[in-house]
């Protein structure tokens, strides 16, 4: 130490003009930026937030109107227009030669004018169809149906339609005969090609089916890795190729899970094409990963401990695990597990790889019938050149996502509940 | 210069003050009623049991407090007379004014001399890159690190060993010309050889600038300071000369706690 | 018998070895515990209950999932066997479309057939079909009691049988873990497979380096020929996934973080975490329909508003736009990880120097926690580029070379999912250049991904 002493020796202290006009500008200067700089800050949250704001208002603007339809009331008088069939014979096969198109289209102009089965939506004898298959009687009555009516109509109920169906719709309403109201088929029918007539029900069905399939592999395969990884695998050069591949899987994109389903599961393997059994398959090779490492970090969570105590009193290293290490994780591990179904359902790439993208008009009765799912219904209407897909589409999302929120809501509410500090 | 004799004898020259100083983490309260002169040509050592609250009583002096959410302080603290907690004092100044050196050493993961050199930057006292040279190899020499590292300036300064980062720390406090300087515990992740270097260090810093040390090694506190003051759950017990203070305390339990009957 | 109803007599055969076997256990143990040497029993009866259980169980089920496999082909055997199989032809193709008529009559997935051969054979398959059937089950039920006896007889006090359940449930905890390695190798083998069948027909190098792609010309019989040159679909996916995407998520993702780590009040930060969180949770379907529909549009007309030409409905700038907002999530949680990474003496060294906090930002905090970001930065670019549905739906299917963002542009996952759409023959190089593709995208973002965790992981230890 002998430098200090000589600088010490020559005092050159120069004390700052805290107080001069330079420095209080440039003090001032600096405060100016600290604060833009947090207005850059506070704008890019409000941004990101915004957007998400006008993507959820878009969405449930388009949307909800995809939740009512159109009907316009039409009296049917099946005494001039006779069909003959014996009433105790009538079934799907018998009425399908009885030409109810027609019949309906006939209805309709007699009721509402030349070119009345315009307004009317194509589809609509399949509402007389299922009446008459409800009640064989009204054979040989005049009874009044709630038909759907066009799309055009349907738009501008909602008021967003050309002129000429605005003009129709203005007729219409005149008459009295057409209601808009609350449309239940969306939620219980299928696709269908006529946008009035399509609900979600198949596809969501699908969904269920998918995700089933999906947890039932992945959750157990899951668990099971993630404790076998955490509690018992020895330090070895296959253990960390273990870890390498699940870490890999984890960020591996989605479309290339699909690419795997259809070279493996249905080009290989030959199982159905299109069916739940191969999407959740796929689904749960992608899930496993997101199970694996929550698990994991559920397990390392539980302090050792706890372990230490068990095996103190004699238990085994499975007995330990099973008994006081899986139970005490079990809601970290289930969080997990629900934040990788939430993203299963609402995955779409790799379905459409292994061909669940069909037209799907009836939903699928088991695992290994053709179906969609709710992602990829929205993707096939979106699509749609029909005006009146856009609403539909929209209404879909407000579906799904309603259910990511109420899934992720349940993870939240886990995670709150049984967090435990140790 | 005065012997350490004399030094400890000479009248008091306040430079900061404080008055019934209350401070609170949420509804805790972590000082109470502590008043106590910070004195320009002493060195002022802060001793006391862990969690005393001396560390607490440092961060108000230059308002490191303001940092932590939850913490109010009341009362009143100056410096040369202005209150630094009035709404016209100017935090950036006084922390510019008041400097502080850490517990542990927190050399920016930069160059050597980009750490001399951040605080004149920010504040500007350097325009011309020649005058920032200056400050740098006046900063490091007041430090006494010149000679350790001239040769080797654009090396990080995490890559020095623990003594050297922290007088590179003490350095970068220098070099914004503080009036003040707070150490907190400086040496207390140190070995002994590179703790001596720091208060040799502290010794010739000792008339240029008011410090306050923070210790809870009451060797060290006799060794540098020449006012000592003993903290003891939150609140100031006795403060007076260091001689006096570990050779005839006025309080029991100042007394106690220099005998070693806890602590 | 049909095959739920056999799985469930197997599991109460199972239930009921599971019973009797922990209660001879359990008198065991009374007796034991009764006489002169207390606690002699090794096990507790619920293991032996197990092991006799999954005596009963698992040799019977392996056995039946290997029948299932066996089985049709025997069927098949015995119906060719039959003499209503002579008159068949003898080409293979005839003779499968005949055998599978039959097949789903039998099963009663057909109603009646077209082919009169078919419906001949009938009755030999449903004969084959309940023979084999009966055969199966007979030799599981067999199998089962068989294993279940053999386990029953081997209670005893020092039967060490929870040793041998443990045994078993760690097998099954390695198997589960060595399914990774078997996903992971599956994807290399397939890619690689159908890559290589892909490359014997197109040259490697002009796949990798091309410019000219249109692999509808090469199906329509024009020839491989330069067909399939994938540079404008790599250029495509940079452009959004990596450009676009990063110019809109890097600066709000970052700044955001910044924000609500080192400004925002503490409730502020615990309501707008888990609101920007939600962006990423809206599924990529949903951010594709809104590209297309909203901001697709709407960028076309100010494009033609302010004169810029090639403006198409679907346009980088929107598909790239979309996409940085579903990544602004991620690159702001890896931005929060990483300044809160860098230690709190950091910050209160800057800030008692008299610094601001911004200034504490930009020159301490970000410097020091900028090996973290960028390996955030390539974590966000490799999960842009395997982004599928939002450029599917967006960016288009002309595979420009374009610097303007207005113009459409194609990317390979968008390709991928074209290529095999519809109609897919698995020996044409349309169908094969998705594999390709998919190689080259499952490469890259590997390549990515490693690079950035050992970029995050080496900047972690450098301050632990």
């Amino acid at each position: 130490m002998n430098a200090p002493s000589t600088t010490l020796a020559s005092p050159t202290r120069n004390p700052t003009d805290w107080k001069g006009a330079a420095m209080q500008k440039r003090i001032a200067a600096r405060y100016a930026a600290e604060r833009r700089f947090r207005l850059l800050g506070m704008g890019a949250v409000l941004l990101s937030a915004g957007f998400l704001a006008f993507l959820l208002f878009t969405m449930i603007g388009n949307g909800a109107r995809g939740f009512t339809r159109t009907e316009i009331a039409l009296q049917i008088d099946f005494q001039t227009a006779p069909i003959l069939i014996d009433p105790a014979t009538v079934n799907a096969q018998s009425l399908a030669g009885a030409n109810l198109q027609a019949i309906t289209a006939q209805a309709a102009d007699k009721a509402l004018g030349a070119g009345g089965d315009a307004l009317i939506s194509p589809n609509a004898w399949l509402t007389v169809r299922d009446a008459i298959l409800d009640n064989p009687k009204v054979l040989s009555q005049k009874i009044t149906l709630s038909l759907p009516a066009s799309t055009g109509i349907d738009l501008a109920a909602k008021g967003d339609a050309s002129e000429t169906d605005e003009a129709a719709y203005a007729r219409l309403q005149q008459s009295g005969v057409v209601s808009t109201g609350f449309n239940s088929a969306f939620l219980s029918a299928s696709d269908a090609t006529d946008p009035t007539q399509v609900g979600i029900w198949g596809a969501f069905k699908g969904s269920l089916l998918t995700m089933l399939v999906t947890l039932l592999l992945s959750f157990p395969i899951g668990v099971a890795t993630a404790l076998y990884l955490e509690e018992y695998a020895p330090k070895a050069w296959w253990t960390d190729i273990i870890e390498v591949s699940i870490n890999n899987l984890a960020a591996v994109p989605s479309i290339i899970f699909g690419l795997l389903g259809l070279a493996i599961f249905l080009n290989l393997l030959d199982f159905p094409r299109s069916a739940a059994l191969v999407g959740g398959m796929t689904l749960a090779l992608m899930t496993m990963p997101v199970i694996v490492i929550a698990g994991r970090n559920a397990i390392k969570a539980v302090p050792p401990s706890i372990r230490d105590a068990a095996l103190g009193v004699g238990a085994s290293p499975v007995q330990v695990v099973f008994h006081h290490v899986l139970p005490l994780a079990l809601p970290g591990i289930l969080t997990g597990t629900i934040i990788g179904m939430a993203r299963a359902l609402g995955e779409t790439a790799p379905l459409l790889m292994i061909g669940m993208r069909a037209f799907i008009a009836t939903p699928p009765g088991g695992i290994t019938d053709p179906a969609t799912v709710l992602p990829v219904q929205i993707f096939l209407w979106s699509d749609e050149v029909s005006k009146g897909f856009i609403e539909k589409t929209s209404a879909a999302i407000i579906v799904l996502l309603a259910f990511l929120l109420a899934m992720n809501g349940l993870a939240i509410y886990l995670r709150n509940k049984f967090e435990k500090r140790w | 210069m005065l012997t350490e004799e004399q030094q400890a004898l000479k009248p008091n020259n306040p430079k900061m003050t404080a008055r019934d100083v209350n401070v609170f983490y949420g509804a805790k309260q972590a000082i109470n009623k502590v008043s106590i002169d910070v004195d320009m040509d002493n060195v002022t050592a802060f001793i006391g049991p862990s969690g005393c609250g001396k560390s607490t009583f440092l961060r108000t002096l230059n308002r490191m407090n303001d940092t932590v959410a939850s913490a109010r302080v009341e009362g009143e603290i100056t410096l040369d007379g202005e209150n630094i907690y009035a709404p016209s004092m100017d935090v950036v100044q006084l922390r510019a004014r008041v400097g502080m050196v850490f517990q542990k050493p927190n050399p920016f993961p930069k160059s050597i001399y980009e750490n001399i050199a951040y605080g004149p930057r920010i504040h500007g006292l350097a325009s011309a890159k020649a005058d920032m040279d200056v400050i740098v190899e006046k900063s490091l020499r007041r430090a006494g690190l010149w000679e350790e590292v001239k040769d080797r300036l654009n090396e990080s300064g995490t890559a020095l060993s623990g003594g050297q980062q922290q007088r590179l720390c003490i350095g970068r406090a220098i070099a914004v010309e503080p009036e003040v300087i707070l150490m907190d515990e400086p040496c207390s992740a140190l070995d002994p050889i590179a703790t001596a270097k720091i208060e040799e260090l502290i010794h010739e810093l000792r008339g240029r600038y008011a410090i306050v040390i923070v210790t809870h090694n009451m060797q060290q506190a006799a060794r540098v300071s020449q006012r000592t003051a003993f903290f003891h759950l939150g609140t100031l017990v006795e403060y007076g000369v260091t001689s006096d203070i570990f050779t005839n305390p006025k309080a029991d339990r100042t007394r106690d706690y220099i005998t070693g009957r806890y602590g | 018998m049909t095959g739920p109803a056999i799985l469930l007599l197997l599991l109460g055969l199972g239930v009921a070895a599971w019973v009797s076997a922990r209660a001879r256990a359990t008198r065991l143990q009374t007796a034991a515990n009764a006489g002169p040497a207390r606690g002699a029993m090794h096990s507790l009866p619920s293991y032996h209950g197990w092991y006799v259980a999954l005596w009963t169980l698992v040799p019977a089920l392996l056995f039946l999932a290997v029948w299932t496999n066996v089985m049709p082909g025997l069927v098949t055997e015995s119906v060719l066997a039959d003499p209503a199989a002579q008159s068949l032809p003898s080409d293979s193709f005839g003779r499968g479309a005949i055998l599978s008529e039959a097949r789903n009559i039998a099963s009663g997935k057909q109603a009646m057939a077209f082919n009169p051969a078919a419906q001949a054979l009938v009755e030999p398959y449903r004969a084959a079909t309940s023979k084999f059937g009966t055969g199966g089950v007979v030799l599981a039920l067999i199998l089962a009691f068989a294993g279940g006896a053999f386990a029953f007889t081997r209670i005893r006090p020092d039967f060490r049988a929870r040793t041998r359940v443990e045994r078993l449930v760690m097998a099954l905890l390695l198997g589960a873990s060595l399914l990774a390695i078997v996903t992971t190798v599956g994807i290399v083998a397939s890619l690689l497979w159908e890559s290589l069948r892909f490359f014997s027909m197109v040259n490697p190098f002009e796949f990798l380096f091309g410019t000219k792609w249109s692999p509808q010309s090469a199906a329509m019989g024009f020839g491989n020929e330069g067909a399939f040159g994938a540079v404008p679909l790599f250029w495509g996916t940079i452009f959004i996934g990596a450009i676009i995407a990063m110019v809109v998520a890097i600066p709000l993702g970052l700044m955001s973080a910044i924000y609500l780590t080192q400004y925002a009040r503490p409730n502020t930060r615990k309501w707008m975490k888990p609101i920007l969180e939600v962006l990423a949770g809206v599924p990529t379907v949903v951010y594709g329909y809104f590209a297309a529909l909203t901001i697709a549009p709407a960028l076309r007309d100010f494009a033609v508003a302010v004169g810029i030409s090639g403006a198409s409905s679907e346009s980088a700038l929107a598909a790239g736009l979309v996409m940085g907002v579903m990544i602004i999530p991620f690159v702001s949680s890896m931005a929060d990880d990483s300044i809160a990474a860098v230690p709190q003496a950091m910050r209160d060294g800057s800030l008692a120097m008299g610094a601001t906090t911004s200034e504490t930002i930009k020159r301490v905090l970000i410097p020091a926690a900028l090996p973290g970001v960028v390996g955030g930065v390539l974590l966000a670019v490799s999960r842009a580029i395997g982004e599928t549905m939002i450029v599917v739906m967006a960016a288009g299917l002309a595979a420009n070379m374009t610097l303007n963002p207005f113009s459409s542009v194609t990317t390979v996952t968008t390709q991928i999912v074209q290529l095999l759409t519809g109609d897919q023959e698995f020996d044409s190089a349309k169908t094969l250049a998705a594999f390709a593709l998919g190689l080259v995208l499952f490469i890259v973002t590997l390549l990515l991904n490693i690079v950035a965790l050992r970029v995050v992981k080496k900047y972690r230890e450098a301050y632990e």
